[in-house]
């Protein structure tokens, strides 16, 4: 075993930083999505043509999830949300690709989107019910919850970076240790099961993302 | 016993038990949902919702348990 899944490759240094290959690919993965939300936004007109359908019909359909959930209205979460949703969908499915690796399968990246949800729950907890108001939401509905919400503010945090981590990082090494035990077309069906899994964990983190704004700002049960 | 060799079996044995209570819980609970589905087919679209998070947050102990055993393979404190 040469390979532990918990280090990352180097490929260059910039000064002192190590520059490893899962955050080249996070680059590239920022490149390609600017570049294709400018291009689909470029002429937006009032009779769309095809790719402004498609377009709009991912923007509604992800408003329409985020509304299911919430109960409220979902445009000032859309842009945050929608974001984290399409960017982990790429980053999930890039480790398909041929000389990249999926920047979640790395504890990093799930950290850092883990940090953003959570600042993000105060900052959308703040601004809906006020900073004492939010501050009161711990002590609900009795007192005696407080250590308990304040605990449960940081663990499930935790487990949603260790989740994408997990699952992601798990479907690549599966993969890995297959094609090292049987050779070149047998991981194939893994890596279609991988494709799934990808999609279906974007999903997961993103709506797990909702519940707990939603909780902050006080349309449902505090998850 | 060498440490290495005491890693490997923990590693092996936290996964192979950490994996039986996920697996009975994620199974009651699509056994729960298929039946929920079945009495009320319109109710699909919450039922698969809440069923995918609730799957989510029960994997995630087995999840757990399988990071566990990668720090014991790979990351072990204990071993020089």
């Amino acid at each position: 075993m040469d390979s532990s899944p918990l280090v990352s490759t180097v490929l260059f240094h910039i000064g002192p930083v190590p520059i490893t290959r899962p955050v080249v690919t996070t680059w590239g993965i920022m490149l390609v999505l600017t570049a294709a939300s400018w291009l689909v936004t470029r002429r937006l007109t009032l009779h769309a043509d095809r790719r402004q359908a498609v377009l709009e019909g991912v923007v509604t359909g992800i408003m329409r999830q985020i509304e299911d959930v919430i109960r409220k209205d979902p445009r000032p979460l859309l842009p945050l949300l929608g974001t984290l949703f399409i960017f982990l969908v790429t980053a999930n499915l890039s480790g398909v690709l041929p000389g990249t690796e999926a920047p979640t399968a790395k504890i990093e990246t799930p950290a850092a989107l883990a940090l953003i949800v959570f600042l993000s729950v105060h900052f959308f907890g703040i601004r809906a019910q006020g900073l004492l108001g939010y501050l009161a939401s711990f002590a609900k509905p009795k007192l005696i919850m407080l250590p308990l919400n304040l605990v449960s503010e940081i663990t499930r945090i935790f487990s949603l970076m260790v989740r994408l981590f997990g699952n992601v990082m798990s479907g690549e090494f599966m993969i890995a240790l297959v094609l090292a035990l049987a050779g070149l077309f047998v991981p194939i069906p893994l890596m279609a099961l991988e494709i799934l899994l990808g999609i279906v964990q974007a999903y997961i983190f993103t709506i797990l993302a909702t519940v707990f704004i939603g909780a902050a700002i006080g349309g449902v049960e505090r998850g | 016993m060498d440490p290495k060799i005491i890693s490997i079996i923990g590693a092996a044995v936290a996964v192979s038990f950490g994996a039986i209570g996920p697996a009975l819980g994620e199974g009651r609970a699509v056994a729960a949902a298929m039946d929920a589905i079945a009495r009320q087919p319109e109710a699909v679209g919450a039922i698969s919702r809440t069923l995918f998070v609730g799957l989510a947050m029960i994997e995630t102990m087995a999840i757990y348990c399988l990071v566990i055993a990668l720090l014991l393979l790979f990351a072990n404190p204990y071993v020089g």
